[in-house]
């Protein structure tokens, strides 16, 4: 069985809560003591109908103030699949939160308001999930009952909405027309549209073809660990301990050890369960190498002939998270892969509207939720690829270097 | 292009959902023990603490779990719980610390609640606070599933502790692919939980695939046991029922291990692994929901314990 991620965001009003309250439902994710907690408080508060919201929004502000604050996970598993939903605030005060969702989805599931159309928000979530390069963008046009279920409601939606798609990068965009409220294809195909010929929302889930989406091409194991067991039986053992980021690796390869440049070949790559003829990503696991060299957490074990960029340079799409503003000038801490290393914003080029795509190229800061090019000079080379080639060795987080919190996201793009 | 010299086909090169979500904990372990100086695994002898046992385990194999084990011990345990604790800690080879809340009660530190058998649940946060202080470890280990518990289910992977060991769900640090932000200044500390995306019916099926060994009370046996606030609860030195509260034998087993007070079994004849996946399949409660009186104290039980530094 496989996994699939996916990342939802949206407001009360677009039918977002009441969608995934039933896929949980119906996939039996929803338990009794669950529904009855929601109902209970549901009624106390004098809703005459179970606001499934109650279910996601598990903190106690969120609970008082009726809203979604942060990204809450709900798991839910079909006979085909097993699915983790990030489930984010659609406000353009949330972007970070759902920047965060995003970033680690295989899709993202875009609510639209059929009587409403394509609004503001639509445009957001469209273009952050193009922006964290989420490979499967799915939009659900819902409330068709609200339209009659007509046709030409949808596909005027369809049309537009491609057209504003065509400005992203969207590898692959479906649209299923939904009524979340009625049921109409969520989990089975409905009868209220028979002219709409594709899957039910339940069943593109369970079958949208991700696994080309990570990266086989690039081989990249950044080294987390040194495994030095110090028992007698396995007295000259020395691991290399990390996670597959891209391609495939197999003993008997050839490889290149960053920064020190030196080349050697895998001996073994060794599991719990004992070794395996190939590692790839995900998995965890430790490499042997045929010689002794020096190799340190941080270092980066990839091929002769297909190395990642190296270097102090870098240029990204960063997403700003916190109060205090970036600027021009300012020192932060910047985590890549296994490493902490120290970087300058040497340059602000543009801040974009996460709306409309502008960018202002007058912008000086960056401020909460703001999205923009930056250039930053780091104290050490890094070993990345372009994130739009590699979502795990493209990207880093920024850490503010007083108060030690995650300040930025930013995304690597190819240098200059 | 390496495609076809990597034979990287199209549809090959697949993991199922436990091995992926295995191999991001493995990930998530070796993180932590990489960037911090001092960090321990909190052990309760429950089948979630198992799992990040074995994953502590493969992260450093062939060598050893590099951090030392820490069991917060109520003292209202169930007998089975603790012998299983010292068995698997052996076989290991790892260091067991144990810090107690009858000694943090004994100390001062802490006041036994009143009334007849007091839980002795919340006092473990005390307990629990002084050891990270006084042994000084910056990152705790827990097993917490996100699917849980609605608070849970809003909380990081590393969860920032201020000096006061307290939770601030408001203010927590965004956390983007598997990029963790360790850092922190002296005295505060960070929990992580490495299998916040497992699921109790992935618990289970891992168990499975794995073979690993539980605590036998997880699997159908008799027990003496009465109903107190709807729940099957055991009788035992800690617990005494009233008068009212009449004891008889049941077939049953417990879906989650805490103190003998506040935890209660199902009623349930499934004595194997693959008995209890299809049992946890098909059931309507969820597990916290079915056996723990600690989370029935209010809507935001859970959330205003790990405020004050809980679990």
């Amino acid at each position: 069985m496989e996994l699939l991620r996916f990342a939802t965001a949206g407001s009360v009003d677009d039918g977002k809560s009441t969608l995934i309250g039933r896929l949980l439902y119906d996939s039996k994710a929803i338990f009794e003591d669950q529904l009855e907690a929601v109902e209970r408080v549901s009624a106390q508060r004098g809703n005459d109908y179970t606001d499934l919201a109650l279910l996601t929004d598990g903190l106690r502000a969120e609970r008082e103030q009726g809203i979604t604050i942060d990204v809450a996970y709900r798991y839910f598993a079909t006979p085909a699949r097993k699915f983790i939903i990030a489930d984010t605030p659609g406000h353009v005060q949330y972007t970070r939160n759902m920047v965060t969702g995003n970033s680690t989805a295989d899709l993202t599931m875009v609510l639209v308001d059929a009587r409403m159309g394509i609004v503001e928000q639509t445009r957001r979530h469209a273009f952050l999930a193009s922006l964290l390069r989420v490979p499967h963008l799915l939009v659900c046009i819902n409330k068709m009952d609200l339209v009659d279920y007509d046709q030409a409601v949808f596909d005027r939606i369809c049309a537009e909405f491609t057209a504003f798609a065509s400005r992203l990068d969207v590898a692959d965009l479906t649209f299923i027309p939904i009524s979340a409220l009625k049921g109409d294809n969520v989990v089975t195909r409905s009868t209220n549209m028979g002219w709409y010929q594709g899957t039910s929302l339940l069943h593109h889930l369970e079958t949208v073809y991700i696994a080309s989406d990570r990266n086989l091409i690039d081989p990249r194991m950044p080294v987390q660990w040194v495994v030095r067991p110090h028992a007698a039986e396995y007295h000259d053992y020395r691991g290399y301990a990390g996670r597959i980021d891209g391609g495939v690796f197999r003993p008997g390869d050839e490889v290149l050890i960053l920064p020190s440049g030196l080349t050697t070949t895998i001996a073994g790559i060794d599991t719990f369960e004992g070794p395996v003829e190939e590692a790839f990503a995900p998995m965890s696991v430790t490499m042997r190498l045929a010689d002794n060299i020096d190799i340190s957490r941080g270092d980066m074990i990839c091929r002769p002939h297909n190395k990642p960029v190296v270097g102090q340079d870098l240029e990204a799409m960063v997403c700003w998270m916190t109060d205090k503003p970036l600027k021009v000038g300012d020192f932060m801490m910047l985590k890549h892969t296994t490493r902490w290393v120290k970087a300058v914003v040497r340059e602000l080029h543009y801040r974009l509207d996460v709306n409309t795509l502008h960018r202002d190229e007058g912008a000086t800061t960056l401020t909460l939720n703001e999205v923009g090019r930056v250039a930053l000079r780091v104290t050490q080379p890094l070993f990345y690829d372009p994130y739009r080639r590699n979502r795990q060795t493209g990207s880093f987080i920024l850490a503010d270097e007083g108060s030690n919190i995650t300040a930025g996201a930013g995304m690597l793009l190819r240098p200059n | 292009m390496e495609t076809s010299q990597s034979g990287a086909v199209q549809g090959q090169y697949q993991l199922s959902h436990l091995r992926a979500i295995e191999a991001q904990s493995i990930h998530i372990i070796r993180e932590v023990a990489a960037e911090f100086e001092r960090p321990v695994l909190l052990f309760s002898g429950g089948k979630d603490s198992v799992i990040m046992l074995r994953l502590a385990q493969k992260a450093f194999a062939p060598g050893r779990i590099p951090f030392p084990v820490m069991h917060i011990d109520t003292g209202h345990n169930f007998p089975e719980v603790l012998e299983f604790r010292d068995r698997m800690v052996a076989d290991l080879g790892a260091t067991l610390v144990v810090a107690s809340v009858q000694e943090s009660i004994d100390a001062g530190r802490s006041t036994e609640e009143s009334g007849s058998d007091p839980s002795r649940n919340r006092l473990q946060t005390r307990t629990l606070l002084d050891a990270i202080t006084d042994q000084k470890f910056d990152a705790v280990f827990g097993g917490a599933r996100r699917d849980e518990e609605k608070a849970r289910a809003k909380e990081r992977v590393y969860s920032f502790r201020d000096e006061f060991g307290q939770w601030d769900p408001k203010n927590q640090r965004p956390e983007l692919w598997s990029l963790y932000n360790g850092r922190h200044q002296g005295g505060e500390h960070i929990r992580v939980f490495p299998i916040s995306d497992w699921t109790e019916l992935d618990v289970w099926q891992y168990i499975g695939e794995e073979n690993l060994d539980l605590p036998t009370i997880y699997y159908s046996h008799q027990r003496e046991v009465f109903v107190r606030d709807g729940m099957l609860i055991s009788t035992g030195p800690f617990v005494h029922p009233r008068a009212d509260e009449e004891v008889f034998k049941e077939t049953v087993r417990y879906r989650t291990v805490g103190d003998m007070t506040c935890t209660g079994a199902v009623e349930s004849s499934a004595s194997t692994v693959e008995e209890i996946i299809i049992e946890v399949a098909a059931s309507r409660l969820t597990e916290r929901g079915a056996t723990r009186a600690d989370d029935r104290v209010s809507e935001a039980a859970m959330e205003d314990r790990k405020r004050e530094g809980y679990f």
